[in-house]
Order: C-alpha cells, then sequence, then structure tokens
C-alpha cells in the first residue's frame, strides 16, 4: 500500500508538513525532553526516586480522590444527562449551558471559591463543622475540586447517546411486559454504558493531571494532602530536577496509558452505536 | 413512509409508556439540580460575592492596579499569539486528516489529543528541561542572553501547548463528515488550492471553527498550572490573571484575589455563551446542509 | 381476542391524527390499516397498543375496557417498522426478553423459556441464528425475530407497524406471503399498518382505508378495490382516469357521451367527475355505437402482457392525458402505432359529484 491515496486536491504536503513540525516543535520534542532525560538515571536511581514514602503517599491520594471524584461524576453525571436529554422544567437551557463552566472557568479561580465555600467557615463548610467533618485543607477538599472539574465530562459523553436513543426499543420493552426499571437496567444502561465509561476515564484522567483547583482547597500536607504534581513543582523549586523529571515520566506514562484506555472506550462506544 | 415523518408525535412528555411516574421525574430532576447547586452554582456566585463583599472601591482598587492591569496585558499578549498560532495549525492538520487518506492517520490525531491528557504542571517541566538553566539550550541561551524561561517567551510557549488540540479537533470530525465532494467540484470547475479552501472549505467549518477559537481562547487566559512552572511568578513582568489571583490569594488578600478571579469567571461565563449561541448557529448550518 | 374502538379522536398540537374513528376487528382477522403519510394509521395502531394515548375515545379488548390499562397490561404483540431488537442482547435474549422480565412467579422455569424460545425460533425459521447478534442479521431476518420476540409473550393481539417498510422490494414480496401463511397457522387477531396498496390487498383479510385521521372505507380488498366509496380511495387504490361532467337527474354527460347514472336520480345541475380504471377503457379505431371521445396516442408501453396507452384527448389542446390498459391481443388487433386517432368509451365507472372547494 502507498503511504497517501492519490487525491486531485491540492495542499497535502504543505498541510501535513506544517502539521508535523509545529507538532514536533511544540509537543513531541519537549515531550521527549523528559525521557531523554529520566535516561541518565540507572533504574534503581529512578525506581528509589519514585517510591519514596512521601511520593507514594501522593499517588495513594491522586489516584484515590480522582477516582472517588470520577465515581460520583459517572453517578451524578449520568443523572444530569438523563434528566437534561428526557425531562422538561424551567431553566433547563442555562443549566445545559452551565454544565460547561468547570471547562471554562480558570482552575485558579474554582480552586479558590470552593476553598472559600468549604472551609470551615464557608457557606457549605459550615454545615459541616459541627459534624467534626473538615472538608477544605484535608484529602476531602481534594476530592472536592476534582470533582467540580471532572462534572462536563460524563454529562457530555453521555447526553448525546440518550438522545440518539430510540424511544421504540423502549417501547418494545413495554408491549413485552417489561415496567420501567427492567427496561433502565436491560436496555438503557446497557446502551449508555460504553460512554459512561468513556466519561469516567475523561474525567479520571483530567483528575490525576489536575493542579491549578486542588492546591488552594488541598492544604498540601506532605504524606497527607500533597498531590503528585504538586510534588513535582516542589521538587522544582528545590532544584531537584532529576527528581521532577523522574515523577513526570511516571505522571506521563500514566496519561499514556489513559489516553489509550480511553481510546479503545470510544472506540467500543462507536462499535455498540452501530444502528440497527 | 408512515407517520414517524411527521413532526415528531412523541414530544418530550412523552406517551405514557416510556416515562416515569411524575414524583419520580421531580426526584430526579430536584436531585440533579441539587447536585449541581452544590458543586457548580454556589461556586459560581461565590466568586462575585466574595469579590463585593468589601465594596466597589476596594473592588475597583484590585482591578485596576497596575500589577493587575499587567497581568491582564501578559494574559491577552498569550492568548493573542497562541490562538492564531493554533487555528494556523488546527486548519493545516484538519486538511490533511480529513480531505486525504494516508497510513498513520489515527496515529497523528492521538499525538494532536496528546498534550490534553498530559498534566498541565508536567507541560511547564518539559519547556524547564529545554530552556532553564539546566536544560539542554540553557547554556546556551544565557550566553546569548535570551530568556525564555521566567520570561514572556515561556509562558507563551506553555499556553501554546496546552491549547494545541481545540480547534484541530473541534474541525477533524467536522471536516470529515463534510468529505471532499465539494472540494472537488471546485477543482473540476479550475479553482486552484487556495480559492477552493477560502471559497468552500472554510465557509462550511466557519462555526465549527469559531467554536474552537472559543474554548482554545478560555483555556489559553484561564491556564494556570503549566504557567505557574514557567513564568517565576515575578509581578508586573511575568504574572498572568490567574497567577495573579494566586499571588494575592496568598497573601492573604482575599477581596483583591477574588475581584481579579470575578473577571477571568466573567471570561467563563462570555464563554459559554458565545459557545451555546455558536452551537446553536453551527447546528443550524448543519439542517441547511442536508436540506 | 376481538379488538374494537369507539370514537377514538387524538391531536398532536395543531394536527389532529385521529378524528372520531370507530373500528371492529373480528377474533383471529388479519386486518390491514392503510393510508398515506398522516392519514393516522400508526397513530391508531398506538392507541390500540397502549403506547398512546387518545384524548377521547374507547379502546376494547374482547368487550372489555382498556383504556386505561398500561401497554405492559395489555398483552398486545408489537412489532416496529425499524424492528427495534435490543442489540446488546443476542437473537435468543430478545426473543426470551418478555419471558425473563414477568413477575417471579409467572415467569416459566429456565428450561421452559429455552423450550418456548426455540420453538418461536423454529416458527420463523431462524433457529439457527440464536447466538448472533442483531447487527449481524440482514433485514429481512431482523424482522421474523422481531415478530417472534413479540410472540413469545403469547398475545392476545398482533399489531405490526409498516412492518415490511423498512426491506427491500423483494424481501417484501416474500415476508408478505410468508406471514399470510404465519396468520393461516396461527389465527391470532392482527393488525398492521402500511402505506402499500399492493401489500394490503395481499394479505389482509379487510382493508381500511384512512385519510386525514378518518376511516374511508371498510372492506374485503375486493370491495374497496372494484367498489371505492370515495373519491379519495379510488385515487388511492391503484391508477384512475378522471373525466369530468355534468349529473342531472339520474343522466350524465361525460366528455360528450351521455350514460346513465341511476344511483343519482335526486342529482340536479350538478358537476360531477366519473372514476374510471385504466382497463375499463374500451378503445377502438372507429366510433362505435353511442358515441365516444376521440384521442390520440402520445405513448405505448408493450412490456408484459398488458400494453399501457397513454392517449392525449382531442377536446383539450393535447393536455388532458388518459390511461389505458389493454391486452396484448387486442393491441396486436388494432395495431396502434404513436400518433394514431383512437375513440374510447369507459367501460365501466363510478360517478362523484364534484368537491366543492
Amino acid at each position: 500500500m502507498k503511504f497517501k491515496q492519490h487525491s486531485v486536491l491540492p495542499g497535502f504536503n504543505l498541510a501535513l508538513g506544517f502539521t508535523l513540525l509545529y507538532l514536533s516543535l511544540i509537543v513531541l520534542i519537549p515531550l521527549s525532553a523528559a525521557f531523554v532525560r529520566t535516561a541518565a538515571l540507572t533504574w534503581p536511581e529512578f525506581w528509589s526516586m519514585v517510591t519514596t514514602p512521601r511520593v507514594l503517599a501522593s499517588y495513594r491520594l491522586t489516584f484515590g480522590a480522582s477516582f472517588a471524584a470520577a465515581l460520583v461524576n459517572a453517578i451524578f453525571g449520568l443523572l444530569v444527562a438523563w434528566v437534561l436529554v428526557r425531562y422538561r422544567f424551567p431553566g433547563k437551557k442555562l443549566v445545559d449551558a452551565l454544565v460547561d463552566l468547570p471547562f471554562a472557568l480558570p482552575t485558579a479561580v474554582a480552586g479558590i471559591a470552593l476553598t472559600a465555600l468549604y472551609a470551615g467557615n464557608g457557606w457549605i463548610g459550615q454545615f459541616f463543622e459541627p459534624l467534626g467533618i473538615k472538608i477544605a485543607f484535608t484529602p476531602l477538599g481534594v476530592f472536592v475540586a476534582l470533582t467540580f472539574i471532572g462534572l462536563p465530562f460524563v454529562v457530555r459523553t453521555v447526553q448525546p447517546v440518550l438522545e440518539d436513543m430510540e424511544t421504540e426499543l423502549e417501547e418494545a420493552a413495554a408491549t413485552l411486559g417489561a415496567n420501567r426499571f427492567q427496561t433502565f437496567s436491560r436496555i438503557i444502561f446497557p446502551t449508555v454504558l460504553p460512554a459512561l465509561m468513556t466519561g469516567f476515564a475523561l474525567a479520571f484522567a483530567r483528575a490525576i493531571g489536575e493542579y491549578g483547583s486542588v492546591i488552594f482547597i488541598a492544604g498540601n500536607m506532605p504524606m497527607v494532602s500533597e498531590i503528585t504534581p504538586l510534588l513535582i513543582i516542589t521538587k522544582l523549586e528545590q532544584y531537584d530536577y532529576a527528581g521532577a523529571t523522574a515523577l513526570a515520566v511516571v505522571m506521563l506514562v500514566i496519561s499514556f496509558v489513559m489516553l489509550l484506555i480511553i481510546n479503545f472506550l470510544q472506540w467500543w462506544s462507536r462499535r455498540r452505536g452501530v444502528v440497527i | 413512509m408512515s407517520t414517524t415523518l411527521l413532526p415528531a408525535p412523541v414530544s418530550l412528555d412523552q406517551a405514557r409508556a416510556t416515562t416515569e411516574s411524575i414524583w419520580i421525574r421531580r426526584s430526579l430532576i430536584g436531585l440533579a439540580l441539587a447536585f449541581l447547586t452544590l458543586f457548580l452554582f454556589i461556586p459560581l456566585i461565590s466568586v462575585f460575592y466574595e469579590a463585593l463583599k468589601k465594596g466597589w472601591d476596594v473592588y475597583i482598587a484590585a482591578i485596576t492596579d497596575p500589577d493587575a492591569i499587567s497581568a491582564i496585558q501578559l494574559t491577552l499578549t498569550a492568548a493573542a499569539i497562541a490562538v492564531p498560532l493554533n487555528v494556523i495549525f488546527g486548519l493545516a492538520a484538519a486538511w490533511a486528516i480529513a480531505k486525504f487518506e494516508f497510513r498513520g492517520k489515527s496515529v497523528l490525531i492521538t499525538l494532536i489529543d496528546l498534550p490534553f491528557s498530559v498534566s498541565p504542571v508536567v507541560s511547564g517541566l518539559i519547556y524547564v528541561l529545554i530552556f532553564g538553566l539546566q536544560g539542554w539550550l540553557g547554556p546556551w541561551l544565557a550566553e546569548h542572553d535570551v530568556k525564555i524561561i521566567f520570561a514572556v517567551p515561556g509562558i507563551v510557549l506553555a499556553t501554546i501547548f496546552v491549547t494545541v488540540p481545540f480547534i484541530a479537533r473541534e474541525l477533524i470530525p467536522l471536516m470529515q463528515a463534510q468529505g471532499t465532494e465539494e472540494e472537488e467540484a471546485a477543482v473540476v470547475l479550475g479553482a486552484n488550492g487556495w480559492q477552493t479552501f477560502l471559497h468552500v472549505t472554510l465557509p462550511n467549518v466557519k462555526w465549527g471553527l469559531l467554536y474552537g477559537v472559543i474554548l482554545c481562547n478560555a483555556r489559553a487566559m484561564g491556564e494556570f498550572g503549566a504557567v505557574s512552572v514557567v513564568s517565576g511568578h515575578i509581578r508586573g513582568s511575568t504574572n498572568t490573571l490567574p497567577l495573579h489571583v494566586e499571588i494575592l490569594y496568598n497573601e492573604y488578600n482575599f477581596a483583591a484575589a477574588f475581584a481579579v478571579a470575578s473577571l477571568l469567571a466573567l471570561l467563563a461565563l462570555v464563554t459559554l455563551a458565545l459557545k451555546t449561541f455558536v452551537e446553536s448557529r453551527g447546528r443550524h448550518q448543519e439542517n441547511m446542509n442536508e436540506h | 381476542m376481538s379488538i374494537e374502538v369507539r370514537n377514538l379522536s387524538k391531536q398532536f398540537g395543531k394536527f389532529s391524527a385521529l378524528r372520531d374513528v370507530s373500528l371492529e376487528v373480528k377474533s383471529g382477522e388479519l386486518l390491514a390499516l392503510l393510508g398515506p403519510s398522516g392519514s393516522g394509521k400508526t397513530t391508531l395502531l398506538r392507541v390500540i397498543a397502549g403506547l398512546e394515548s387518545a384524548d377521547t375515545g374507547q379502546v376494547l379488548f374482547q368487550g372489555e375496557d382498556a383504556t386505561d390499562q398500561h401497554v405492559r397490561e395489555r398483552q398486545v404483540g408489537f412489532v416496529f417498522q425499524h424492528y427495534a431488537l435490543f442489540r446488546n442482547m443476542t437473537i435468543f435474549e430478545n426473543v426470551a426478553f418478555g419471558l425473563r422480565v414477568r413477575p417471579r412467579k409467572f415467569r416459566p422455569a429456565e428450561p421452559e423459556i429455552c423450550r418456548r424460545v426455540h420453538e418461536l425460533l423454529k416458527l420463523v425459521q431462524l433457529d439457527w441464528l440464536s447466538d448472533r447478534y442483531p447487527h449481524q442479521l440482514s433485514g429481512g431476518q431482523r424482522q421474523r425475530i422481531a415478530l417472534a420476540r413479540a410472540l413469545a409473550v403469547e398475545p392476545r393481539v398482533l399489531l405490526l407497524d409498516e412492518p415490511f417498510g423498512a426491506l427491500d422490494a423483494k424481501v417484501r414480496k416474500e415476508l408478505r406471503s410468508w406471514l399470510r401463511r404465519l396468520h393461516d397457522e396461527m389465527h391470532i387477531t392482527s393488525v398492521f399498518v402500511t402505506h402499500d396498496q399492493e401489500e394490503a390487498l395481499e394479505v389482509a383479510d379487510r382493508v381500511v382505508v384512512m385519510n386525514e385521521g378518518r376511516i374511508e372505507q371498510i372492506g374485503t380488498p375486493d370491495e374497496v378495490y372494484e367498489h371505492p366509496a370515495s373519491p379519495f380511495v379510488y385515487e388511492f387504490l391503484g391508477k384512475v382516469n378522471l373525466f369530468h361532467g355534468r349529473l342531472h337527474r339520474g343522466r350524465a354527460w361525460i366528455g360528450g357521451i351521455e350514460v346513465e347514472a341511476p344511483e343519482h336520480t335526486e342529482a340536479e345541475e350538478l358537476s360531477a367527475v366519473a372514476y374510471v380504471r385504466p382497463h375499463d377503457i374500451h378503445v377502438d379505431r372507429v366510433v362505435n355505437g353511442d358515441g365516444a371521445i376521440g384521442a390520440r396516442v402520445s405513448h405505448i408501453l408493450s412490456v408484459g402482457p398488458v400494453v399501457r396507452l397513454e392517449l392525449t384527448r382531442d377536446d383539450s389542446d393535447g393536455k388532458e392525458l388518459i390511461q389505458v390498459e389493454i391486452s396484448k391481443e387486442r393491441f396486436r388487433e388494432l395495431q396502434l402505432v404513436r400518433g394514431d386517432q383512437v375513440f374510447i368509451r369507459p367501460a365501466r365507472f363510478d360517478l362523484f359529484p364534484a368537491q366543492i372547494h
């Protein structure tokens, strides 16, 4: 097979050439710098750098809070998507538009707003304080921030699938005697499951790398409420370039794995979506 | 065909066969709105509340402070460089990917998406590794007295990196869906490449392009993590708006921090409004094309 | 199980889908609801099923009021135009669905479900596909599975919405006669919706012709084809020529010929339209007997056993076209070529007073 199939349209070489050059200069070469730098380390050196107790604690927090936030977003994202697609209520258009707020709002703004709200004397935090629950400046605060920034992902992946679902399928289930719960669990849920998982993975991937919204609310106590991206910055500020880069490589590898998983899920979604 | 072609008989209040009882519907709506209120609406409102808590004077003073003005200028500059470059990149990438068949296409699409999945902190770090004092080009740059890290060029580079995919990923599916027939017709009629692109392709994707520009711009102006790493936080010189918010906040100057933050929140609201508008126009154009 | 609907009306916004429709479907009958787009036939079927509720009127099953019964409790089998097979389930699971969702105490045991499903799959001759998924099947196969799935719950009536509408012409014809045979074996009361007159006339015991939310005519295929009750039915079922004329006290003047119209003795100086099927027109080269309409042959289509002629009337400046069908034998006898002068005479027709607009 030839590299490129024949076409009468011009400009392929120019367009592809520019694309590759730009991508290499801006993305690929800088990214490879992290790997090349780390390659100077021996394996034991690298391994000990990325497995110190403080680093391990940061992984636990980053992944644990990200997973919990993505899970909450999966459940409530499905609910929000369902309500937006299926029901009518006043202000629906506004709500629909505002769902994307976490995409548009700079993370630093989200960070300070959430901190003010969930602090012990904040609008929301004051209700939890008497119960002995501290949210801001604890791992719980990290979870809140990550829930905020991951909120649109599940809604926006599930919404179109629900919109495209033919009512015929649900009607068929009803004529066959299924009640609404059976119709939901056996027909609707399996149909949206791939999209739901894609949304979950996108929210999870975003949460792992998140920095801006978290650092304000986290309290950033080593071993307790310090996320991995912050640890990279801390090492950088201490001029520990090797340590920062080693952690960055770990984060990058995780990003690539997540990217592969997401691509697979999207492929699965599309395959599930074949029109019958 | 049967009556299915009529204005959809099954409205939002669907036939009773496929909907829930009114109480279940109300509870679900209530639960969804409660969740959104707690995690979205209240945080948004609180930004403006906190910003104006100490009165207009404090607010105005905070956003007209020379450091704030210079932060606004730098933010606008970074966006003014990053967005046009990414527009050119997006158009070139979408032209190559959507209008031609070649090997390795899906790998290329994945690579374009890459910056989305990289942590902002790592995005900043990689530029430090290249241009920083300890970096590959660091010594050479120092010799020639060129500053990139802890200076404006670094901020621009980091901004470009995090916004690379926005326009391309909007345009690629759109241009793929439109196929190549119209462009081929233009070529058959004697148009050259630029004419075809300007008069046929560009008008067809203008709403998608605008949509990408809006999102790209919002991210460019709001980026925090990546810019934070390369900035050095020099007041009045290498501070963007989000970084300025952080500095004020860390100095416990909360009213000023929220005042500056409210500018960014306004930007977000304008972005959402424009986005909703462009979406409806884009859908309109799609419908026109279909009929 | 008989079905009766009484005075059903249904509005969708400003659009009246059903206007005071009443209908009885006899037990064991195969009935077709025939009409153009927007005639209300699908809405009527969906109201019978309980997928849609009418604004006013009643639905009765075997004399019992089912108007307020939920679709789940009506025990109807419904076959959708686009099959509506569950794509995440195998063919077996699709057919078994209706049995699996029953409340525990009514649910058959697993071996019984298995037996029933395979029995049905054998009935639709697709037993060998039970482990496949819907997207691996052809359109015709999917429609047969949809039918098996509807039958699995042992419905009291079977309702089919444009069952062959999404299939290509050849498969359509095959499935049509297959459905007829299946119905003859099972004798389940069935109603199907179609916009294809040939399909309705070929398959159904009785045909209900609908237009603009009303029933125009109910009758056997012969009755509705041979004796259309209204101009609409005439035009909808097969080709027809219109001759405008006058009606007065039991006599009519159509295109210069005078004819008897015994069923219109009351009429006083009315304008009227005669509806004539193409094969009910007699063609000759000379004027024969009581007068005829002069016309010229403008086109001849002689493929197949029937020759179709397109004629232009002499008195219309070539504007009015008449479609005529004659046997090949007659065509050879006449030895017609394009441009020939002929004389025609309607052999059989129905007269309707002209509609006032």
